[in-house]
């Protein structure tokens, strides 16, 4: 069982539930409600129908439409309801049905979640949640399947993050929450229904901004996150084949980026291989290649390699198994770093 | 706004005659081309959901209930007319003439299927919803600047009335009288969200006022009024007058997708007793019994020369040349850049299927 550092450190026996990550989810937002009377619920099918992935499932009956609210299929529309509520003392949690969908609210996100803190001097701020599963790899039609954290990344002014355990996304989760400035948080759907993993039944949070070493090792640093992260750590196993040990790091955020953990591992091993799924050109590799430019240029022995999804749009699902980084291409990748 | 807006109706529930001036228009020959298609797109519905189901395609998007409001509308265009469909309505696409081999493609996860039909100019199913609703109205307009005589229609259902493209589409084509009829399929539910929670308007067809448009309420399970109501919205929009918007009052029988548990919101068995009264086929098969236009072995043969097409052109989807992995890179820009170059290659010298 993988049994976080976070857990470990209290020392005491936790209360735990073993749960997937889409019930760590349904989990951590019943806490907030429960916890919170500001909080609230917005998106489309998420009431009555529990959200298309049932990440909501249950919530309404137990807070009522007021809190868990069906909103018309109007993105723009519910994002920036969500602001005018946390602009009058509520914090909002917005699901958005797939990532992709996202972009009808680009605009509201773009010039007012993000801007509103900067806009009025502190003295309006947008403690806003927006939740959207992400991502390739379960078949589904087209754009369900992007994976633009990149563009929000990009958007100064919201935070990012992105779990890839069902013990990570609760903590992190209720971190965003807590968090007083908005917080793109992003599910990734491949992952949803994997591992289960113990998930404590008290309310823990996860560091905004903090990587977590997920595998050790003295040769590599390998740095992924979201559904990237169970191939990256295949590839990493496969690799001990061939004495060749890799530390595995989960960035999990991917607004501000953990740079201490990042410049660590490279300072270490001195060869990397970043892998994620979203588009090459701009992506957040190229960010984590800066950052490590900027800290660890002289410890490199390599240069560093990207595995990425291509600068195309993801394909229909025919090809979105080609379009997807493998295990394959990252144990390539990883030869070539250390071979160099 | 029910009454400012009455659904028309050519047939009742019955089938028969509602409205008989229609008669001639609505020809033996006609009745039974509407009917043709009909049966032959909820065959194929019915292969659909089925091939889903054993894992042979990917989610599928049934629209079982809307035949009526896809095939009367779809052959009330003219040859030269512009489709911009959703997800849903690859009834209207088929009805239209679209390549049943690309739709079955599309199912399957191929590029392919989004191909466009070399008859028509039928576009691939929009799937962010309301989105190709503005296209629809510049397809139009760029119709009226190259002097013809033609029109567009867009296809939507009721929760895409609830998006900001729905609005900017409408209120730019009425601003332009652009030659657009913007076909709204009210089925009663945005997956689980009733049209009650929607919106607060008792009609989608009053929304039309707001843009200064005709706003027309018909029985979606009419094909026989869906079919007229389009075409003298075409009409119109052709004359030079503008856009329409039409409701086609319909219901969706089954799952918002094969993904979906419809149970979680709505009492199925209830839609499932419902179904069997308001069953667009059924009342057009009343309706040419009463006109003595039925004949029964005309429908086997039909029936039976449709499963053989759909069967045929499932077998031909299943054996298929396998996906071309550098179809994703070949189409992005007329000439690859560098980046795309690159991974292309990347990609194909690693022994992509490219
Ligand atoms: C912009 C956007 N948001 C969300 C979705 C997810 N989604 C797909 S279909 C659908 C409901 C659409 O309802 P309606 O417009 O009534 O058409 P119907 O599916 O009933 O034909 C939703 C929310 C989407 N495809 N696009």
């Amino acid at each position: 069982m993988v049994m976080s550092k976070e857990l470990a450190k209290t020392g005491e026996k936790v209360k735990t539930n073993s749960f997937n990550m889409i019930q760590a989810i349904n989990d951590g937002l019943k806490t907030v409600l429960e916890k919170d009377k500001r909080t609230l619920l917005l998106g489309e099918d998420i009431g009555k129908n529990g959200g298309v992935f049932r990440a909501t499932d249950g919530l309404q009956t137990k807070f009522g439409e007021q809190r868990v609210m069906d909103t018309p299929l109007s993105e723009a529309g519910f994002v920036g309801t969500a602001v005018g509520m946390a602009l009058n003392g509520l914090k909002p949690i917005v699901e958005i049905q797939f990532l992709g969908f996202i972009y009808p609210a680009f605009e509201q996100i773009a010039t007012h979640v993000t801007r509103t803190r900067t806009r009025t001097l502190g003295h309006y701020h947008m403690p806003m949640v927006i939740r959207a599963p992400y991502g390739a790899g379960v078949r589904s039609p087209e754009i369900h399947s992007d994976s633009v954290e990149a563009f929000f990344a990009h958007m100064p002014g919201i935070k990012v993050v992105c779990p890839s355990t069902a013990y990570d996304a609760k903590g992190l989760l209720l971190a965003a929450v807590e968090d007083p400035d908005p917080v793109l948080f992003l599910e990734p759907m491949r992952l949803y229904r994997g591992k289960r993993y113990e998930v404590p039944v008290e309310e823990y949070h996860i560091e905004l901004g903090k990587g977590t070493m997920v595998a050790q090792g003295g040769d590599v640093s390998i740095f992924a996150w979201g559904a990237m992260m169970p191939i990256a750590l295949e590839a990493a196993e496969n690799m001990k084949q061939q004495a060749i040990s890799c530390d595995v790091i989960d960035l999990r955020s991917l607004y501000p980026l953990d740079k201490e953990i990042i410049a660590n591992s490279v300072q270490k091993t001195g060869r990397v291989v970043i892998i994620h799924e979203g588009h090459e050109t701009g992506g957040i590799g190229s960010e984590i290649i800066s950052i490590i430019n900027e800290t660890s240029f002289l410890y490199l022995k390599a240069p560093i390699e990207k595995v990425t999804g291509f600068d195309v749009p993801v394909p229909l699902f025919a090809l979105e198994n080609d379009y997807l980084p493998t295990t394959d291409r990252i144990e390539q990748a990883i030869l070539k770093v250390y071979e160099f | 706004m029910k009454e400012k807006y009455p659904l028309f109706q050519v047939m009742g529930k019955d089938g028969k005659w509602q409205d008989q001036t229609y008669e001639k228009e609505l020809n033996e020959a006609k009745v039974k081309s509407l009917y043709y298609h009909m049966l032959r797109i909820r065959t194929y519905d019915q292969k659909g959901v089925a091939l889903q189901r054993q894992g042979r395609i990917g989610t599928y998007v049934p629209f079982a209930g809307q035949e009526a409001a896809q095939v009367g509308s779809a052959l009330a265009l003219g040859e030269e007319d512009w489709m911009f469909p959703t997800y849903r309505d690859h009834g209207a696409s088929l009805a239209f003439g679209a390549d049943l081999d690309m739709m079955l493609l599309h199912w399957n996860g191929r590029i392919e299927g989004c191909l466009p039909s070399r008859k028509k100019h039928i576009m691939p199913a929009s799937i962010p919803i309301a989105t190709h609703l503005p296209h629809a109205t510049g397809a139009a307009m760029a119709e009226t600047y190259k002097g013809s005589k033609n029109a567009t229609i867009a296809y939507f259902g009721d929760g895409a009335t609830s998006e900001g493209d729905f609005h900017e589409g409408l209120n730019i084509a009425s601003v332009f009288k652009a030659p657009v009829v913007f076909f709204n399929q009210n089925n009663g539910y945005a997956i689980s969200l009733p049209v009650e929670k929607q919106m607060n308007s008792e009609t989608i067809a009053q929304k039309a006022e707001a843009y200064g448009i005709p706003g027309i309420r018909v029985d979606g399970m009419d094909v026989l009024a869906v079919y007229i109501a389009v075409q003298q919205a075409l009409d119109k929009a052709k004359r030079g007058e503008g856009p329409t918007l039409i409701e086609a009052v319909t219901m969706r029988f089954g799952a918002h997708t094969t993904a979906d548990d419809p149970s979680k919101y709505r009492n199925q068995d209830e839609i499932n007793q419902k179904r069997e009264v308001v069953d667009p086929l059924i009342r057009i098969e009343k309706h040419m019994k009463g006109r003595h236009i039925w004949d029964s072995a005309w429908q086997s043969s039909l029936s039976e020369e449709i499963g053989e097409e759909l069967d045929n052109a499932i077998s031909r989807m299943e054996n298929y040349q396998k996906p071309v992995v550098s179809d994703m890179f070949d189409y992005v820009f007329e000439k690859p850049t560098w980046t795309i170059a690159k991974q292309r290659q990347q990609i194909i010298s690693r022994g992509g299927r490219g």
